[in-house]
């Protein structure tokens, strides 16, 4: 379970995020929407710890932690970027294994094994030993997430899913999330498409552009 | 005929010891100046400004000299503050501080080249920061450089005749020296064949090693 509280972010001055608090039980998914510019990724690059809160207390499982210097094993926060971010360089199988051998100090057939396993899990056991420019967005999308996954997280974050997708693939999205909350994966998604986080969500969070007070 | 065929195998010996020489420059500079210019690089984008200023300054320096004066100075101006340095050692070390330099310039474009967002793909994921260059970074960067390491690669080969200047019984100097003794011009000739086979062997090499990346996109 995550929890954050009092949220605040400016940026030159302007505020960006004013006193969010959020809430997303083990197993639910959250759903953060709102119009562009309203501050959703911002608030989950807070989350994921790539950008810093003015203020704010975050917590998992009951345990305090700051997001931008958790550099621990143990509050581990997935994300899967809107454009992926796959590293170009390495192919299927090394991108997932690449974190669990470095961070967690797995071995290369321990790495291995488990990312066969994620891979097979999501369709894509034949395609470990091609490149991440020879898939198609919807197959990097769940590279992406199988690498995330093979860190073990805690909460696995995305940042507008369906936005780089054929409209056809967010039906298969929305079953993939699904599938990993049966599986009892917590998930917080940001998304512009009302429609999707109404599908999907356990709960859903409004970001508004802040209008000044 | 014969005779010029007599005479090339005569001094060919010569130029062949001249070419050591420059092989030796070389390699000892690619394979120092190329860490070193990535090193450097990295501390061209660190948030440490001193380290910034330093580096911008020797960088500055290097690329805005003539790297003969560098070696004249190295080799004929140091002694005067009491520092020596035996010929060889002198012209490695001007050709290594000069092509450090460029190929610093070189790099930092190739890491600005790289996304944001494999930086933080990389942070995500619990990768340190030694971690992200080695094995996110620098894999990249060395694909998106190579073609203008190639031109530098290249360009030192010929430069490497400049170390004439202080003595060193390079391939230029081998001809040289064959020339005048002999009133030929024939060394020139071979000097230049062998200039040319320098660089079409090393091109070559540098087309490989780009097929080699040319793995992704």
């Amino acid at each position: 379970m995550l929890e954050a509280a009092n949220i605040n972010k400016s940026f030159n001055g302007t505020q960006v995020l004013n006193d969010i608090s959020l809430e997303v039980d083990s197993g639910k998914i959250l759903c953060i929407v709102g119009p562009s510019g309203a501050g959703k990724t911002t608030l989950l690059r807070i989350i994921t710890g790539l950008e810093k809160a003015d203020t704010g207390q975050f917590k998992i499982d009951g345990k305090v932690f700051d997001p931008e210097s958790n550099t621990t094993n143990e509050a581990m926060i997935g994300v899967v970027f809107q454009d992926f971010r796959l590293f170009p360089h390495l192919n299927v199988l090394d991108n997932i294994t690449l974190a669990p051998q470095l961070a967690l100090h797995q071995s290369k057939v321990e790495a291995n094994a488990k990312a066969k396993e994620i891979l097979t899990q999501l369709g894509l056991a034949d395609k470990a030993d091609i490149y991440p420019f020879q898939l198609s967005g919807g197959q990097k999308q769940r590279v992406a997430i199988a690498r995330a996954l093979a860190l073990n997280p805690k909460i696995l974050c995305y940042d507008e899913p369906t936005s780089a997708l054929d409209p056809g693939l967010r039906e298969s999205v929305a079953q993939l999330i699904e599938r990993l909350k049966a599986q009892g994966m917590t998930q917080i998604v940001v998304t512009h498409d009302m429609e999707f986080a109404q599908n999907i969500a356990d709960k859903i969070l409004t970001v508004r552009p802040n209008r000044e007070a | 005929m014969d005779g010029v065929l007599k005479y090339m195998s005569e001094i060919l010996p010569s130029l062949l010891q001249g070419t050591k020489l420059t092989l030796g420059l070389f390699a000892i500079t690619l394979v120092l100046a190329l860490p070193i210019g990535a090193l450097v690089s990295l501390g061209l984008r660190s948030r440490i400004k001193p380290i910034q200023w330093i580096l911008k300054f020797y960088v500055w320096l290097m690329r805005g000299t003539p790297l003969l004066l560098q070696l004249i100075f190295i080799f004929y101006g140091l002694p005067v503050l009491h520092i020596y340095f035996e010929r060889f050692s002198a012209a490695g070390f001007a050709f290594v501080l000069n092509y450090a330099a460029y190929f610093a310039e070189i790099f930092r474009g190739g890491f600005q080249s790289v996304p944001e967002g494999q930086f933080e793909a990389a942070r995500v994921l619990r990768l340190n920061y030694s971690q992200t260059i080695r094995k996110i970074v620098l894999p990249q960067v060395t694909k998106i450089v190579l073609p203008s390491v190639g031109n530098e690669v290249i360009n030192l080969v010929k430069d490497s005749s400049l170390v004439y200047v202080i003595g060193l019984g390079d391939l230029l100097r081998a001809g040289n020296v064959a020339m005048v003794r002999d009133v030929t011009l024939v060394p020139l000739i071979m000097v230049g064949a062998i200039y040319l086979a320098l660089t079409a062997l090393f091109t070559y090499l540098l087309r490989k090693v780009e097929q080699h990346y040319s793995y992704y996109h």
